[in-house]
């Protein structure tokens, strides 16, 4: 083995480590280092006191199951231990899982520690084979492999040859056509919501219509369409609202830079899409004196001063801003949907 | 006869005869294992995984993989009256109505932790060593497999309590794949039912994470342990061991014990902690709404790179023909990952490719010996400690008062400034490490003695090495990179794939360069000689060179000298 020079490896030169046996196999340069004794192996207290301690972690094992099932009649999943600063914990999480994780420990550190005191501990050496078969068998199965290929015919029967792999090419196709209707298709409904020209703006959690005094200069709203829990319901998921919310915010009409519409605020009330355009996180931390909204998920910032632009972070579109208007009883209503997609892009966005 | 002998030997006579298990049986009960430390790690990633099936198998008797609303009325009273999906509910029914399924649950998730955090290790122990050479690279592919599913089987388990923690995570993943050109948006529809969040996503990731994965993940598990088996394990240089023998214990007692012990170690140890440290209290974030985020949103520790280097990615995206390529999501989100796993799964072919190494290799390589591939580890390990590292950004911003800007450009520079020199600083140790491996061969350890001699000189006194030192070091073999290929033969033909060829040897002289030749048997002897006439021999360090005491000593063999200065 250490002199062997691989074909590949012209360069490589021999190891510098031992000579070949007359098996041709490798000798170490060093042998192995005499076995050493354990106290264990040479004095019979050492031994007897390394058994009962192995004894004593097996029935401590055995004693701390006993516990794990008291525990579990005892404690009720709502007896808690209060620790002050550290936390509150379960108490039956706490007991069940010392006695349970100790008994199993235990089990463990017993048999490890058997091994090592008691236990032969006298390193053995076994041969190698090399990985490979050896000649004489591959010979001997590619003779079988011929043998049974010509028997099948599979060489020689073109027909059924193509026309079994034909068969078996397109044998997974209804694997494939069966996953059609996992969903349905897109269509159009990554660039609707509910919003349309009078929608309601409401409150997200208290679902009350909101007037524009209601919002400060400087003040945030979450909001969703009025519409939306009906919606909801009626279609059992929340698909809706994963587009349709917003938020509100309000500054002097003079701190408006520009905004994606003409006269699309409300008396500096701007609505803009709480779905990042990144990869759809909620947005949430608004810094009022910048106007900045920050994505908490990977920081991708807008200025809603700006037209909702991008100012840093991965995403790269603004986020998408609602015309708002007031309807005849003084509450905040949209004009119309959004007029572009919100949330992240997709491939037929354009 | 005990009645047990007497039942068991009836019950093997009995399983034989129907099945002739004895024959394979004797073959490996007394096989024999090396030992180490390190072996370990494979290990607790076996262990943690038989404790994920056993309590992942618990909790499936009670987690309800639905997303239909219903109103919680369990014993957590802040989240009493509720509207929340069936799916969060049965985990908090778990956490808080079923005795022991708190425990269960979070010795499931630690479990987890330490699954991926051991594969990991393992990895890193198997990549360093050069265990994955020649015969093992498949096994080392099959290893690559198994991480890659591990960490999506994580993120599926992480994903299934519909927590408000983890619904943000499944969001980012829809937000993935719609930006994955030309099917993306087909794809989205197809996974999740229609939009998102839909009602279909975790029953389906449900059976993906109870079933699917874990079918795969096990079917693997026992091709990498046959593989083990069959081709016996490494192990590490030293007295005795050669490319053709494997020194160590045998499995029956001595692993039997020892391994089947660790299990239980690594048991009692995982549900020790879940005792004491909660995990993943998702009692805490609330129900998943899509219009609702935790301020700190993190994924599980093993997930962050991606999320690192999601946030960390420039905002690019083009709008083409009326279709949008999202890079700043499709190429940290897929490409990226895909390239980084792909390279790992190849780098065993890509190092033999170089070296032009195709023996097979029984004995472990220690990383000094190998500077480059263990720059190479270094290097991506430093890749993904700062993309991890960033995919905690908003925590560092608030925890040490910067600004989350600096961070996130720190790591856009970062990541591609400090693995290589990560990659050169580590090249450099190792070899550091190699010469003075060299330097206790031919002239011994520093004892730390100083000798004052005749004529007032200070020496230090040094001593040989022990025999186990020596077959340690002298364990490498000495190779030497590939030849530069002729453009043309004698004959004038010209020599086929020459530039590939050329691009090969050209790598494999940066492999090799620098490295420190192994003493000659000769110059051991020579150096052992001069060592064994005591104080006149000793060397003593003046600056970078040393210098033998000719004037008081014996005298100095010429090849010792002139090998060393060469060195220097």
């Amino acid at each position: 083995m250490s002199t062997d020079l691989t074909p590949g490896s012209p360069g490589n030169l021999p190891a510098t480590t031992g000579t070949a046996d007359g098996a041709g196999r490798e000798q170490p340069l060093y042998p192995l280092a005499p076995h050493q004794l354990r106290l264990t192996d040479t004095d019979p207290r050492a031994a007897k006191r390394a058994e009962r301690q192995v004894a004593t972690m097996f029935g401590l094992s055995a004693l701390l199951i006993v516990a794990f099932v008291v525990a579990y009649v005892m404690v009720q999943t709502d007896q808690y231990l209060d620790l002050g600063n550290i936390g509150k914990f379960q108490l039956s999480n706490v007991l069940l899982g010392l006695t349970f994780g100790g008994a199993v420990f235990l089990i463990g550190a017993g048999a490890i520690h058997w091994a090592k005191k008691l236990m032969a501990d006298e390193e053995m050496v076994d041969y190698r084979h090399p990985a490979a078969t050896d000649d004489e068998t591959r010979a001997s199965l590619l003779e079988d492999f011929n043998d049974g290929l010509a028997e099948s015919g599979f060489a020689q029967r073109r027909m059924v040859r193509r026309t079994l792999i034909g068969a078996l090419a397109l044998f997974p196709v209804p694997l494939v056509v069966l996953l059609r209707d996992l969903g349905p298709l897109p269509g159009t409904s990554l660039r609707e919501t509910i919003w349309k020209a009078g929608e309601r703006i409401v409150t997200d959690v208290t679902l009350r219509p909101i007037r524009p005094s209601d919002i400060p200069v400087g003040g945030l709203v979450n909001a969703s369409p009025g519409s939306l829990e009906e919606v909801q319901h009626a279609e059992g998921n929340m698909n809706e609202r994963a587009k349709a919310v917003i938020i509100l915010v309000r500054m002097t009409p003079e701190q408006i830079k520009s905004q994606q519409g003409e006269g699309w605020d409300y008396n500096g009330i701007l609505a803009f899409s709480k779905i990042c355009t990144h990869v759809g996180c909620p947005i949430a931390l608004y810094q009022h004196v910048t106007h900045h909204l920050l994505c908490p998920c990977h920081q991708s910032t807008f200025d809603l001063s700006d037209s909702g632009n991008v100012v840093f972070g991965p995403a790269n579109r603004r986020l998408p801003q609602l015309p708002i208007t007031v309807d005849d009883a003084g509450y905040l209503v949209a004009s119309s949907d959004f007029h572009e997609p919100v949330g992240p892009s997709f491939w037929e966005r354009g | 006869m005990s009645l047990t002998t007497k039942v068991g030997g009836a019950t093997i006579d009995y399983v034989d005869k129907r099945t002739g298990i004895l024959g394979p049986a004797k073959a490996n009960f007394r096989k024999l294992f090396p030992d180490h430390w390190s072996f370990m790690l494979g290990e607790i990633v076996l262990y943690s995984f038989i404790v994920l099936l056993l309590t992942g198998t618990y909790l499936t008797f009670f987690f309800k993989p639905s997303m239909a609303e219903v109103v919680y009325n369990g014993s957590y009273v802040p989240l009493k009256g509720i509207e929340m999906s069936e799916a969060y509910a049965s985990t908090l029914h778990i956490s808080f109505d079923v005795r022991g399924g708190l425990l269960i649950r979070q010795i499931h998730h630690w479990a987890a932790l330490f699954f991926v955090a051991a594969m990991i290790v393992h990895m890193f122990r198997v990549f360093f060593t050069g265990a994955f050479r020649r015969p093992r690279e498949l096994n080392w592919v099959v290893g690559g497999i198994m991480l890659m599913i591990g960490l999506l089987e994580g993120f599926a388990g992480y994903s299934l309590p519909d927590d408000l923690l983890s619904g943000v995570g499944v969001r980012i993943v829809s937000g993935i794949v719609e930006a994955i050109p030309i099917v993306g948006t087909y794809l989205m529809f197809f996974i999740w039912g229609g939009e998102f969040p839909g009602t279909d996503f975790i029953p389906r990731l449900f059976i993906v994470h109870v079933l699917l994965f874990p079918a795969i993940l096990l079917a693997l598990v026992g091709v990498h342990l046959v593989l083990i088996f069959y081709l016996k394990h490494t192990q590490y240089p030293g007295r005795g061991r050669t490319e053709d023998n494997v020194v160590g214990y045998p499995l029956f007692p001595i692993y039997t014990a020892k391994a089947g012990g660790f299990f239980f170690i690594v048991f009692g140890l995982i549900t020790l902690v879940s005792a004491v440290v909660t995990i993943n209290p998702v009692w805490a974030y609330g129900p998943y709404v899509p219009d609702q985020v935790t301020a700190d949103s993190q994924p599980d520790w093993y997930i962050g790179f991606l999320d690192g280097m999601l946030r960390a990615f420039p905002n690019w995206e083009w709008i083409l023909f009326g279709h949008t390529w999202s890079w700043n999501v499709f190429i940290p989100g897929l490409v990226m990952p895909g390239i980084l796993f792909t390279a790992l799964a190849l780098y065993p072919f890509f190092e033999s490719w170089i070296t032009g190494d195709k023996r097979e290799h029984h004995i472990l390589d220690r990383p000094r010996n190998a500077p480059v591939r263990t720059g190479i580890g270094v290097m991506a390990i430093t890749f993904f400690g700062i993309a991890t590292i960033n995919g905690a950004n908003d925590l560092l911003a608030v925890g040490f008062h910067l600004s989350i800007n600096q961070i996130t450009w720190f790591t856009r520079i970062g990541l591609f400034v400090a693995p290589p020199l990560a990659f050169v600083a580590t090249h450099r140790l190792c070899i550091g490490l190699q010469r003075r491996d060299r330097d206790k061969l031919l002239h011994g350890r520093e004892t730390g003695r100083i000798l004052r001699l005749p004529h007032g000189e200070f020496i230090e006194v040094h001593e040989p090495i022990t025999d186990t030192e020596k077959a340690v070091i002298l364990s490498h073999p000495q190779r030497r990179p590939l030849p530069m290929p002729a453009k043309t033969d004698e004959n004038g033909v010209r020599t086929p794939r020459y530039r590939w060829r050329w691009i090969q040897a050209k790598l494999s002289s940066f492999w090799y360069r620098d490295s420190v030749e192994t003493p000659s048997a000769a110059e051991i002897e020579a150096a052992e000689e001069h060592m064994r006439h005591g104080i006149g021999s000793e060397h003593e360090h003046r600056g970078d060179f040393e210098i033998s005491h000719h004037e008081i000593g014996e005298s100095e063999t010429v090849e010792a000298l002139t090998s060393r200065s060469e060195e220097d």
